[in-house]
Protein backbone atom coordinates (compact mmCIF):
# COMPACT_ATOMS: atom_id res chain seq x y z
CA UNK A 1 0.00 0.00 0.00
CA UNK A 2 1.40 3.35 -1.15
CA UNK A 3 1.03 6.84 0.93
CA UNK A 4 1.23 8.64 -2.48
CA UNK A 5 0.63 7.63 -6.25
CA UNK A 6 0.86 9.36 -9.37
CA UNK A 7 -0.58 7.96 -12.27
CA UNK A 8 0.19 9.84 -15.78
CA UNK A 9 -0.83 13.12 -14.06
CA UNK A 10 -1.16 16.17 -16.41
CA UNK A 11 -1.90 19.80 -15.85
CA UNK A 12 -2.33 22.42 -18.34
CA UNK A 13 -2.64 26.24 -18.31
CA UNK A 14 -5.20 26.64 -21.54
CA UNK A 15 -2.61 25.58 -23.86
CA UNK A 16 0.58 25.30 -22.24
CA UNK A 17 0.90 22.12 -21.02
CA UNK A 18 2.64 22.01 -17.28
CA UNK A 19 2.60 19.05 -15.89
CA UNK A 20 2.81 16.44 -19.20
CA UNK A 21 2.37 12.64 -17.87
CA UNK A 22 3.77 11.97 -14.54
CA UNK A 23 3.91 8.87 -12.29
CA UNK A 24 5.50 8.17 -9.12
CA UNK A 25 4.84 6.45 -5.67
CA UNK A 26 5.74 6.51 -2.52
CA UNK A 27 5.48 4.67 0.54
CA UNK A 28 5.06 5.20 4.10
CA UNK A 29 8.05 7.00 5.73
CA UNK A 30 9.77 8.03 2.53
CA UNK A 31 11.27 11.26 1.79
CA UNK A 32 10.81 12.52 -1.86
CA UNK A 33 12.25 15.26 -4.09
CA UNK A 34 11.18 16.74 -6.85
CA UNK A 35 14.47 18.25 -8.59
CA UNK A 36 14.64 20.48 -11.41
CA UNK A 37 15.19 24.01 -12.83
CA UNK A 38 12.74 26.66 -12.45
CA UNK A 39 9.59 26.67 -14.85
CA UNK A 40 9.73 23.11 -15.01
CA UNK A 41 6.72 22.33 -13.41
CA UNK A 42 7.91 20.63 -10.01
CA UNK A 43 5.93 23.48 -8.27
CA UNK A 44 2.67 23.02 -9.86
CA UNK A 45 2.69 19.35 -9.43
CA UNK A 46 2.96 19.94 -6.02
CA UNK A 47 0.34 22.26 -5.55
CA UNK A 48 -1.89 19.62 -7.48
CA UNK A 49 -0.54 16.84 -4.91
CA UNK A 50 -2.01 19.50 -2.13
CA UNK A 51 -5.05 20.02 -3.79
CA UNK A 52 -4.83 23.72 -5.00
CA UNK A 53 -4.87 23.15 -8.74
CA UNK A 54 -7.09 20.75 -10.80
CA UNK A 55 -5.22 18.45 -13.14
CA UNK A 56 -6.40 17.85 -16.56
CA UNK A 57 -5.64 14.41 -16.97
CA UNK A 58 -4.57 11.07 -15.05
CA UNK A 59 -4.78 10.71 -11.18
CA UNK A 60 -3.29 11.32 -7.67
CA UNK A 61 -4.05 8.66 -4.89
CA UNK A 62 -3.44 9.62 -1.07
CA UNK A 63 -3.91 6.37 0.77
CA UNK A 64 -4.98 4.33 -2.20
CA UNK A 65 -8.10 7.24 -2.41
CA UNK A 66 -8.15 9.36 -5.60
CA UNK A 67 -7.91 12.92 -4.36
CA UNK A 68 -7.57 14.29 -7.93
CA UNK A 69 -8.27 13.28 -11.46
CA UNK A 70 -9.57 15.51 -14.65
CA UNK A 71 -12.56 17.27 -13.39
CA UNK A 72 -12.71 16.30 -9.61
CA UNK A 73 -10.70 17.81 -7.05
CA UNK A 74 -10.89 17.10 -3.19
CA UNK A 75 -10.30 20.12 -1.42
CA UNK A 76 -6.82 21.46 0.50
CA UNK A 77 -8.31 21.42 3.82
CA UNK A 78 -10.11 17.67 2.71
CA UNK A 79 -6.72 16.22 2.57
CA UNK A 80 -5.00 15.44 5.59
CA UNK A 81 -1.86 17.26 3.85
CA UNK A 82 0.49 19.35 6.04
CA UNK A 83 2.12 22.06 3.76
CA UNK A 84 5.51 24.11 4.30
CA UNK A 85 5.31 27.14 2.10
CA UNK A 86 8.32 28.99 0.31
CA UNK A 87 7.54 32.01 2.31
CA UNK A 88 6.51 30.22 5.50
CA UNK A 89 2.95 32.18 5.50
CA UNK A 90 2.62 31.59 9.17
CA UNK A 91 -0.04 33.69 10.42
CA UNK A 92 1.32 36.87 11.68
CA UNK A 93 -1.42 38.24 13.87
CA UNK A 94 -1.16 34.77 15.99
CA UNK A 95 1.68 33.65 18.35
CA UNK A 96 4.00 31.14 17.50
CA UNK A 97 1.69 28.30 19.86
CA UNK A 98 -1.55 29.79 18.02
CA UNK A 99 0.34 29.02 14.90
CA UNK A 100 1.46 25.62 15.63
CA UNK A 101 -2.08 24.57 17.19
CA UNK A 102 -3.83 26.23 14.53
CA UNK A 103 -4.66 23.15 12.74
CA UNK A 104 -5.65 21.56 15.66
CA UNK A 105 -9.09 22.82 15.94
CA UNK A 106 -10.93 19.58 16.88
CA UNK A 107 -8.89 18.70 19.66
CA UNK A 108 -9.49 19.35 23.40
CA UNK A 109 -7.36 22.44 24.51
CA UNK A 110 -4.82 20.63 27.07
CA UNK A 111 -3.78 17.92 24.16
CA UNK A 112 -3.35 20.53 21.83
CA UNK A 113 -1.18 22.58 24.41
CA UNK A 114 0.68 18.96 24.77
CA UNK A 115 0.85 18.65 20.97
CA UNK A 116 2.28 22.29 20.09
CA UNK A 117 4.32 21.59 23.17
CA UNK A 118 5.83 18.48 21.99
CA UNK A 119 6.19 19.62 18.48
CA UNK A 120 8.38 23.20 19.25
CA UNK A 121 10.38 21.13 21.41
CA UNK A 122 11.11 18.40 18.49
CA UNK A 123 11.92 21.61 16.64
CA UNK A 124 14.09 23.09 19.20
CA UNK A 125 11.78 25.93 20.03
CA UNK A 126 10.46 25.41 23.48
CA UNK A 127 9.45 28.27 25.34
CA UNK A 128 9.07 30.69 22.50
CA UNK A 129 5.56 29.93 22.12
CA UNK A 130 4.29 33.26 22.94
CA UNK A 131 6.49 35.03 20.57
CA UNK A 132 4.82 36.27 17.74
CA UNK A 133 6.32 35.47 14.19
CA UNK A 134 7.96 38.89 13.22
CA UNK A 135 10.22 38.34 16.70
CA UNK A 136 11.95 35.09 14.98
CA UNK A 137 14.62 34.68 12.83
CA UNK A 138 14.09 32.87 9.44
CA UNK A 139 15.55 29.83 10.53
CA UNK A 140 13.25 30.00 13.37
CA UNK A 141 10.21 31.12 11.03
CA UNK A 142 10.78 27.93 9.04
CA UNK A 143 11.16 25.34 11.91
CA UNK A 144 8.03 26.75 13.09
CA UNK A 145 6.15 26.44 9.81
CA UNK A 146 7.25 22.96 9.88
CA UNK A 147 5.97 22.43 13.13
CA UNK A 148 2.50 23.63 12.44
CA UNK A 149 2.49 21.52 9.60
CA UNK A 150 3.02 18.44 10.87
CA UNK A 151 0.68 19.04 13.88
CA UNK A 152 -2.55 17.74 12.94
CA UNK A 153 -0.02 14.52 11.97
CA UNK A 154 -1.22 14.60 8.38
CA UNK A 155 -0.74 12.01 5.62
CA UNK A 156 1.38 13.68 3.81
CA UNK A 157 3.78 16.86 4.06
CA UNK A 158 4.65 18.71 1.32
CA UNK A 159 7.38 21.45 1.39
CA UNK A 160 7.75 24.40 -1.39
CA UNK A 161 11.19 25.07 -1.82
CA UNK A 162 11.67 25.55 2.38
CA UNK A 163 15.23 26.52 2.77
CA UNK A 164 15.49 29.28 -0.28
CA UNK A 165 15.32 32.08 2.11
CA UNK A 166 17.81 31.19 4.36
CA UNK A 167 21.66 31.53 4.25
CA UNK A 168 23.77 28.78 2.68
CA UNK A 169 25.19 27.60 6.40
CA UNK A 170 21.78 27.45 8.09
CA UNK A 171 19.92 25.54 4.89
CA UNK A 172 22.78 23.18 5.12
CA UNK A 173 21.78 22.49 8.91
CA UNK A 174 18.48 22.69 8.66
CA UNK A 175 17.68 20.69 5.66
CA UNK A 176 19.38 17.75 8.12
CA UNK A 177 17.67 18.59 10.76
CA UNK A 178 14.19 18.75 8.87
CA UNK A 179 14.97 15.45 7.44
CA UNK A 180 15.81 14.08 11.15
CA UNK A 181 12.05 15.76 12.04
CA UNK A 182 10.28 14.19 9.51
CA UNK A 183 12.01 11.07 9.91
CA UNK A 184 11.19 10.73 13.80
CA UNK A 185 7.56 11.38 12.97
CA UNK A 186 7.36 8.77 10.52
CA UNK A 187 6.19 11.15 8.04
CA UNK A 188 5.77 10.74 4.39
CA UNK A 189 7.05 13.88 2.52
CA UNK A 190 7.73 15.48 -0.82
CA UNK A 191 10.00 18.47 -1.00
CA UNK A 192 10.34 20.64 -4.28
CA UNK A 193 13.50 22.34 -5.10
CA UNK A 194 16.11 23.43 -7.58
CA UNK A 195 18.90 22.37 -5.36
CA UNK A 196 20.49 19.42 -6.26
CA UNK A 197 22.50 19.60 -2.44
CA UNK A 198 19.02 20.04 -0.83
CA UNK A 199 17.42 17.55 -2.21
CA UNK A 200 20.68 15.20 -1.65
CA UNK A 201 21.19 15.93 1.98
CA UNK A 202 16.83 15.30 2.44
CA UNK A 203 15.73 12.81 -0.13
CA UNK A 204 15.52 9.23 0.34
CA UNK A 205 14.55 9.24 -3.93
CA UNK A 206 14.72 11.98 -6.25
CA UNK A 207 12.73 12.54 -9.42
CA UNK A 208 14.87 14.86 -11.60
CA UNK A 209 12.00 17.23 -13.68
CA UNK A 210 12.05 18.74 -16.67
CA UNK A 211 9.61 20.15 -19.16
CA UNK A 212 6.74 18.74 -17.28
CA UNK A 213 8.28 15.09 -17.07
CA UNK A 214 9.86 13.14 -14.35
CA UNK A 215 13.51 12.60 -16.10
CA UNK A 216 14.42 10.04 -13.60
CA UNK A 217 13.43 8.92 -10.50
CA UNK A 218 16.06 7.34 -8.58
CA UNK A 219 18.74 7.12 -5.17
CA UNK A 220 20.63 10.32 -5.43
CA UNK A 221 23.59 8.08 -6.09
CA UNK A 222 22.16 6.55 -9.30
CA UNK A 223 21.06 10.07 -10.18
CA UNK A 224 24.68 11.11 -10.17
CA UNK A 225 26.52 8.00 -10.89
CA UNK A 226 23.95 6.79 -13.10
CA UNK A 227 22.06 9.06 -14.97
CA UNK A 228 19.77 8.45 -17.75
CA UNK A 229 19.95 11.19 -20.50
CA UNK A 230 21.94 13.78 -20.78
CA UNK A 231 19.68 16.47 -18.88
CA UNK A 232 20.39 14.71 -15.98
CA UNK A 233 23.97 14.55 -16.32
CA UNK A 234 24.20 17.73 -16.93
CA UNK A 235 21.75 19.45 -14.60
CA UNK A 236 22.68 16.73 -11.38
CA UNK A 237 26.37 16.92 -10.30
CA UNK A 238 29.06 19.10 -12.34
CA UNK A 239 30.54 17.45 -15.19
CA UNK A 240 31.62 17.54 -18.77
CA UNK A 241 30.89 15.82 -22.13
CA UNK A 242 33.95 14.88 -23.92
CA UNK A 243 34.10 12.84 -27.22
CA UNK A 244 34.90 9.35 -27.26
CA UNK A 245 34.81 6.08 -29.44
CA UNK A 246 33.67 3.06 -28.89
CA UNK A 247 36.46 -0.05 -28.72
CA UNK A 248 34.04 -2.87 -27.95
CA UNK A 249 30.81 -4.13 -25.82
CA UNK A 250 32.43 -2.34 -22.56
CA UNK A 251 35.10 -0.12 -23.65
CA UNK A 252 35.48 3.22 -24.73
CA UNK A 253 38.21 5.26 -25.64
CA UNK A 254 39.20 8.97 -24.93
CA UNK A 255 41.36 10.81 -25.31
CA UNK A 256 42.56 10.39 -21.76
CA UNK A 257 42.73 6.76 -22.44
CA UNK A 258 40.49 3.75 -22.53
CA UNK A 259 37.84 3.53 -19.61
CA UNK A 260 35.46 0.89 -19.17
CA UNK A 261 31.83 2.41 -20.08
CA UNK A 262 28.04 1.09 -18.72
CA UNK A 263 26.11 0.65 -21.90
CA UNK A 264 25.32 4.02 -23.09
CA UNK A 265 21.97 4.31 -21.77
CA UNK A 266 20.29 5.65 -25.48
CA UNK A 267 21.47 2.67 -27.08
CA UNK A 268 18.95 -0.03 -25.97
CA UNK A 269 20.96 -2.95 -27.49
CA UNK A 270 24.12 -1.41 -26.46
CA UNK A 271 27.60 -0.77 -27.47
CA UNK A 272 27.67 -3.70 -29.15
CA UNK A 273 25.18 -2.90 -31.04
CA UNK A 274 26.11 0.74 -31.78
CA UNK A 275 29.19 -1.07 -33.18
CA UNK A 276 33.20 -0.73 -32.99
CA UNK A 277 33.92 2.83 -34.09
CA UNK A 278 30.31 4.20 -33.54
CA UNK A 279 31.11 7.97 -31.84
CA UNK A 280 30.41 8.72 -28.48
CA UNK A 281 30.16 11.49 -25.28
CA UNK A 282 31.62 9.95 -22.24
CA UNK A 283 30.29 12.02 -18.84
CA UNK A 284 33.58 13.10 -17.17
CA UNK A 285 32.77 14.11 -13.73
CA UNK A 286 35.29 16.54 -11.89
CA UNK A 287 36.40 13.18 -9.24
CA UNK A 288 37.02 11.45 -12.57
CA UNK A 289 40.32 13.26 -13.69
CA UNK A 290 43.14 13.40 -11.12
CA UNK A 291 46.06 15.38 -10.93
CA UNK A 292 49.35 13.61 -11.25
CA UNK A 293 52.69 15.25 -11.83
CA UNK A 294 53.95 11.41 -12.96
CA UNK A 295 51.48 11.29 -15.72
CA UNK A 296 52.65 11.90 -19.24
CA UNK A 297 49.02 13.78 -20.06
CA UNK A 298 50.08 17.17 -19.73
CA UNK A 299 46.97 20.06 -19.44
CA UNK A 300 46.84 23.40 -19.36
CA UNK A 301 44.87 25.18 -16.15
CA UNK A 302 42.20 27.36 -17.89
CA UNK A 303 40.32 28.55 -14.87
CA UNK A 304 40.53 27.90 -11.39
CA UNK A 305 38.00 27.96 -8.24
CA UNK A 306 39.17 27.99 -4.79
CA UNK A 307 36.56 26.14 -2.24
CA UNK A 308 38.59 25.70 0.67
CA UNK A 309 39.15 21.73 1.24
CA UNK A 310 39.75 21.56 -2.92
CA UNK A 311 39.99 23.87 -5.74
CA UNK A 312 37.85 23.02 -9.08
CA UNK A 313 40.27 23.37 -11.55
CA UNK A 314 38.90 24.15 -15.77
CA UNK A 315 41.79 22.47 -17.95
CA UNK A 316 41.92 22.22 -21.46
CA UNK A 317 43.86 19.07 -22.94
CA UNK A 318 46.23 19.07 -26.16
CA UNK A 319 43.46 18.96 -28.48
CA UNK A 320 41.31 21.57 -27.28
CA UNK A 321 38.54 20.07 -24.97
CA UNK A 322 37.64 21.01 -21.57
CA UNK A 323 37.73 18.85 -18.65
CA UNK A 324 36.99 19.85 -14.85
CA UNK A 325 39.14 18.00 -11.96
CA UNK A 326 38.90 18.76 -8.16
CA UNK A 327 42.45 18.96 -6.61
CA UNK A 328 43.09 19.10 -3.34
CA UNK A 329 44.03 22.75 -2.47
CA UNK A 330 47.52 22.67 -1.59
CA UNK A 331 48.30 21.52 -5.56
CA UNK A 332 48.25 25.68 -6.25
CA UNK A 333 48.80 26.18 -9.87
CA UNK A 334 48.50 28.98 -11.64
CA UNK A 335 46.57 29.83 -14.22
CA UNK A 336 48.12 28.90 -18.20
CA UNK A 337 50.70 26.45 -16.16
CA UNK A 338 50.60 22.76 -17.57
CA UNK A 339 49.91 20.09 -15.38
CA UNK A 340 49.95 16.42 -15.21
CA UNK A 341 46.80 14.39 -15.30
CA UNK A 342 44.91 10.98 -15.54
CA UNK A 343 42.10 9.08 -15.64
CA UNK A 344 40.80 7.18 -12.37
CA UNK A 345 37.46 6.65 -13.49
CA UNK A 346 36.21 2.69 -12.90
CA UNK A 347 32.66 3.42 -14.16
CA UNK A 348 31.73 6.32 -16.63
CA UNK A 349 28.59 6.62 -18.83
CA UNK A 350 28.16 7.26 -22.52
CA UNK A 351 25.42 9.06 -24.46
CA UNK A 352 25.26 8.20 -28.54
CA UNK A 353 26.82 11.19 -30.38
CA UNK A 354 23.96 13.61 -31.35
CA UNK A 355 26.04 15.39 -34.24
CA UNK B 1 -17.09 96.80 12.68
CA UNK B 2 -19.23 93.93 13.45
CA UNK B 3 -19.46 93.43 17.42
CA UNK B 4 -19.33 89.83 18.39
CA UNK B 5 -21.50 88.43 21.45
CA UNK B 6 -21.04 85.51 22.82
CA UNK B 7 -23.31 85.27 25.77
CA UNK B 8 -26.07 83.31 24.30
CA UNK B 9 -23.76 80.20 24.11
CA UNK B 10 -22.97 79.40 27.46
CA UNK B 11 -27.20 79.24 27.98
CA UNK B 12 -27.59 77.03 25.33
CA UNK B 13 -25.09 74.49 26.03
CA UNK B 14 -27.27 71.56 26.86
CA UNK B 15 -28.91 72.30 23.84
CA UNK B 16 -26.00 72.16 22.16
CA UNK B 17 -25.08 68.48 23.56
CA UNK B 18 -28.20 67.07 22.66
CA UNK B 19 -27.44 68.25 19.17
CA UNK B 20 -23.79 66.77 19.98
CA UNK B 21 -25.67 63.12 21.14
CA UNK B 22 -27.51 63.03 18.14
CA UNK B 23 -24.60 63.41 15.37
CA UNK B 24 -22.55 60.76 17.26
CA UNK B 25 -25.00 58.49 17.62
CA UNK B 26 -25.79 58.93 13.98
CA UNK B 27 -21.75 58.62 13.54
CA UNK B 28 -21.51 55.25 15.62
CA UNK B 29 -24.69 53.13 13.78
CA UNK B 30 -23.24 54.62 10.30
CA UNK B 31 -19.82 53.10 11.26
CA UNK B 32 -20.83 49.85 12.73
CA UNK B 33 -23.85 49.07 9.71
CA UNK B 34 -20.87 50.52 7.68
CA UNK B 35 -18.04 48.18 8.55
CA UNK B 36 -20.41 44.96 9.07
CA UNK B 37 -22.63 45.38 5.32
CA UNK B 38 -19.38 46.89 3.78
CA UNK B 39 -17.47 43.57 5.12
CA UNK B 40 -20.80 41.76 3.38
CA UNK B 41 -20.40 43.80 0.05
CA UNK B 42 -16.57 43.46 0.22
CA UNK B 43 -16.52 39.80 0.35
CA UNK B 44 -19.49 39.48 -2.69
CA UNK B 45 -17.18 41.90 -4.77
CA UNK B 46 -14.51 39.66 -4.24
CA UNK B 47 -16.66 36.21 -4.50
CA UNK B 48 -16.71 33.95 -7.92
CA UNK B 49 -19.67 33.70 -8.03
CA UNK B 50 -20.87 35.91 -10.77
CA UNK B 51 -24.47 37.75 -9.15
CA UNK B 52 -23.29 38.82 -5.93
CA UNK B 53 -19.93 40.24 -7.11
CA UNK B 54 -21.85 42.36 -10.23
CA UNK B 55 -24.69 42.93 -7.01
CA UNK B 56 -21.88 44.25 -5.04
CA UNK B 57 -19.93 46.52 -7.83
CA UNK B 58 -23.36 47.97 -9.07
CA UNK B 59 -23.90 48.90 -5.17
CA UNK B 60 -21.13 50.36 -4.73
CA UNK B 61 -20.77 52.47 -7.62
CA UNK B 62 -24.19 53.47 -7.67
CA UNK B 63 -23.51 54.99 -4.08
CA UNK B 64 -20.28 56.78 -4.52
CA UNK B 65 -21.93 58.15 -7.75
CA UNK B 66 -24.19 60.28 -6.15
CA UNK B 67 -24.48 62.85 -3.34
CA UNK B 68 -25.27 62.25 0.36
CA UNK B 69 -26.97 65.18 0.33
CA UNK B 70 -29.31 63.55 -2.46
CA UNK B 71 -29.57 59.94 -0.89
CA UNK B 72 -30.34 62.11 2.88
CA UNK B 73 -33.00 63.87 0.53
CA UNK B 74 -34.51 60.52 -0.40
CA UNK B 75 -34.41 58.94 2.56
CA UNK B 76 -35.86 61.80 4.67
CA UNK B 77 -39.07 61.50 2.07
CA UNK B 78 -38.85 57.94 1.45
CA UNK B 79 -38.11 56.06 4.75
CA UNK B 80 -40.68 57.78 6.80
CA UNK B 81 -43.50 56.73 4.29
CA UNK B 82 -41.95 53.09 4.60
CA UNK B 83 -41.75 52.80 8.36
CA UNK B 84 -45.13 54.06 8.61
CA UNK B 85 -46.84 51.65 6.45
CA UNK B 86 -44.74 48.54 7.39
CA UNK B 87 -45.34 49.11 11.77
CA UNK B 88 -48.51 51.54 11.12
CA UNK B 89 -47.04 53.70 13.21
CA UNK B 90 -48.79 56.83 14.48
CA UNK B 91 -48.52 59.46 11.25
CA UNK B 92 -47.07 62.03 13.85
CA UNK B 93 -44.09 59.63 15.23
CA UNK B 94 -40.57 61.46 14.38
CA UNK B 95 -38.80 58.71 12.23
CA UNK B 96 -36.33 61.39 11.05
CA UNK B 97 -33.31 60.56 13.22
CA UNK B 98 -33.81 56.55 12.23
CA UNK B 99 -34.03 57.75 7.97
CA UNK B 100 -31.18 59.79 8.68
CA UNK B 101 -29.73 56.37 10.33
CA UNK B 102 -30.79 53.99 7.40
CA UNK B 103 -29.38 56.58 4.67
CA UNK B 104 -26.18 57.09 6.25
CA UNK B 105 -25.19 53.60 6.86
CA UNK B 106 -26.43 52.54 3.44
CA UNK B 107 -23.97 55.43 1.80
CA UNK B 108 -21.15 54.66 4.13
CA UNK B 109 -21.43 50.80 3.54
CA UNK B 110 -19.82 51.67 -0.36
CA UNK B 111 -16.79 53.26 0.97
CA UNK B 112 -16.73 51.18 3.71
CA UNK B 113 -16.43 48.70 1.35
CA UNK B 114 -13.89 49.45 -0.48
CA UNK B 115 -11.93 49.91 2.18
CA UNK B 116 -12.30 46.18 3.30
CA UNK B 117 -12.01 45.11 0.09
CA UNK B 118 -8.44 46.74 -0.16
CA UNK B 119 -8.14 45.44 3.20
CA UNK B 120 -8.57 42.04 2.59
CA UNK B 121 -6.65 42.36 -1.13
CA UNK B 122 -3.70 43.75 1.29
CA UNK B 123 -3.49 40.08 2.93
CA UNK B 124 -1.14 37.83 1.14
CA UNK B 125 -2.85 34.84 -1.16
CA UNK B 126 -0.20 32.11 0.60
CA UNK B 127 -2.04 32.98 4.33
CA UNK B 128 -5.89 31.32 2.68
CA UNK B 129 -3.39 28.65 1.30
CA UNK B 130 -2.14 28.24 4.10
CA UNK B 131 -5.36 27.87 6.62
CA UNK B 132 -6.64 25.50 4.00
CA UNK B 133 -4.06 22.84 4.27
CA UNK B 134 -4.52 23.09 7.50
CA UNK B 135 -7.87 21.83 7.21
CA UNK B 136 -9.84 25.64 7.41
CA UNK B 137 -12.45 25.64 4.53
CA UNK B 138 -12.58 29.31 3.28
CA UNK B 139 -15.41 30.56 5.03
CA UNK B 140 -12.87 29.50 8.10
CA UNK B 141 -9.42 30.75 6.63
CA UNK B 142 -11.45 34.38 6.09
CA UNK B 143 -12.91 34.48 9.52
CA UNK B 144 -9.56 33.34 11.66
CA UNK B 145 -6.99 34.21 9.29
CA UNK B 146 -7.82 37.22 6.55
CA UNK B 147 -10.27 39.16 8.13
CA UNK B 148 -8.23 40.14 11.72
CA UNK B 149 -5.46 40.51 9.54
CA UNK B 150 -7.07 42.82 6.90
CA UNK B 151 -9.17 44.98 9.68
CA UNK B 152 -5.73 45.04 11.42
CA UNK B 153 -4.29 47.06 8.69
CA UNK B 154 -7.42 48.90 7.91
CA UNK B 155 -8.06 50.37 11.43
CA UNK B 156 -6.34 53.29 10.32
CA UNK B 157 -8.36 54.25 7.55
CA UNK B 158 -11.74 53.11 9.05
CA UNK B 159 -11.20 55.51 11.29
CA UNK B 160 -10.38 58.29 9.36
CA UNK B 161 -13.18 57.61 7.47
CA UNK B 162 -15.27 57.77 10.71
CA UNK B 163 -14.30 61.02 10.96
CA UNK B 164 -15.34 62.27 7.89
CA UNK B 165 -18.70 60.61 8.39
CA UNK B 166 -19.10 62.36 11.84
CA UNK B 167 -18.25 65.47 9.71
CA UNK B 168 -21.01 65.21 6.89
CA UNK B 169 -23.69 63.90 9.48
CA UNK B 170 -24.05 68.18 9.51
CA UNK B 171 -26.04 67.38 6.17
CA UNK B 172 -28.53 66.40 8.01
CA UNK B 173 -29.97 70.19 8.66
CA UNK B 174 -31.62 69.01 5.13
CA UNK B 175 -34.02 67.30 7.41
CA UNK B 176 -34.41 70.04 9.90
CA UNK B 177 -33.14 67.59 12.52
CA UNK B 178 -31.26 68.91 15.19
CA UNK B 179 -27.72 67.70 15.31
CA UNK B 180 -24.68 69.88 16.71
CA UNK B 181 -24.74 71.76 13.36
CA UNK B 182 -28.60 72.16 13.15
CA UNK B 183 -28.81 72.74 17.20
CA UNK B 184 -25.93 75.61 16.79
CA UNK B 185 -27.75 76.61 13.85
CA UNK B 186 -31.56 77.38 15.91
CA UNK B 187 -29.84 78.66 18.79
CA UNK B 188 -28.15 81.84 16.34
CA UNK B 189 -31.45 81.89 14.29
CA UNK B 190 -33.06 82.40 17.39
CA UNK B 191 -30.74 84.80 18.98
CA UNK B 192 -29.59 86.83 16.03
CA UNK B 193 -26.40 85.32 16.72
CA UNK B 194 -25.82 83.23 13.82
CA UNK B 195 -22.25 84.10 12.82
CA UNK B 196 -20.88 83.48 16.32
CA UNK B 197 -22.92 80.19 17.36
CA UNK B 198 -21.53 79.25 13.49
CA UNK B 199 -18.06 80.23 14.27
CA UNK B 200 -18.04 78.27 17.63
CA UNK B 201 -20.05 75.28 15.97
CA UNK B 202 -17.07 74.97 13.48
CA UNK B 203 -14.29 75.51 16.31
CA UNK B 204 -16.13 72.51 18.03
CA UNK B 205 -15.84 69.99 14.63
CA UNK B 206 -12.26 71.43 13.96
CA UNK B 207 -11.24 70.21 17.76
CA UNK B 208 -13.16 66.92 17.69
CA UNK B 209 -11.86 66.29 14.14
CA UNK B 210 -8.18 67.43 14.84
CA UNK B 211 -7.80 65.37 18.06
CA UNK B 212 -9.30 62.01 16.29
CA UNK B 213 -7.00 62.43 13.42
CA UNK B 214 -3.95 62.81 15.76
CA UNK B 215 -5.25 59.65 17.58
CA UNK B 216 -5.55 58.11 14.19
CA UNK B 217 -1.70 59.13 13.37
CA UNK B 218 -0.32 57.48 16.52
CA UNK B 219 -1.86 54.77 15.87
CA UNK B 220 -0.42 54.10 12.22
CA UNK B 221 2.82 54.77 13.43
CA UNK B 222 2.30 52.29 16.12
CA UNK B 223 0.99 49.65 14.14
CA UNK B 224 4.19 50.32 11.45
CA UNK B 225 6.83 50.14 13.86
CA UNK B 226 4.70 46.32 15.12
CA UNK B 227 4.76 45.34 11.57
CA UNK B 228 8.42 46.84 10.43
CA UNK B 229 10.00 44.14 12.64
Amino acid sequence: MSKLELKSVIQRYGRQTIVNGVDFRLEQGSIACLLGPSGCGKTTLLRCIAGFEEISGGEILIHDAVVSRAGHRVPPEKRQVGMVFQDYALFPHLTVDQNVGFGLGGTPASERATRVNELLSTVGLAGQGRKFPHELSGGQQQRVALARALAPRPELVLLDEPFSNLDVDLRERLSVEVREILKSEGMTAVLVTHDQHEAFAMADEIGVMFEGRIQQWDTPYNLYHRPVNRFVADFVGKGVFVPGTVRDASNVEIELGVLSSGVPPECSKGCAACGQGCLVDVLLRPDDVIHDDRSPTRAEVLHKAFRGADIMYTLRLESGTEVLSLVPSHHNHAIGEKIGVRLEADHVIAFRQSR
Amino acid sequence: MYEFDWSSIPGALPFLWEGMKVSLEITLTAVVFGVVWGTALAMMRLSSVKPLAFFAASYVNLFRAIPLVMVLLWFFLIVPQLLKSFFSLDPNTDVRLTSAMIGFALFESAYYSEIIRAGIQSVPKGQVAAASALGMSYAQAMRLVVLPQAFRNMVPLLLTQAIVLFQDTSLVYVSALADFFGAAYKVGDRDGRLVELLLFAGAVYFAVCFAASLLVRRYQQKLNAHVAH
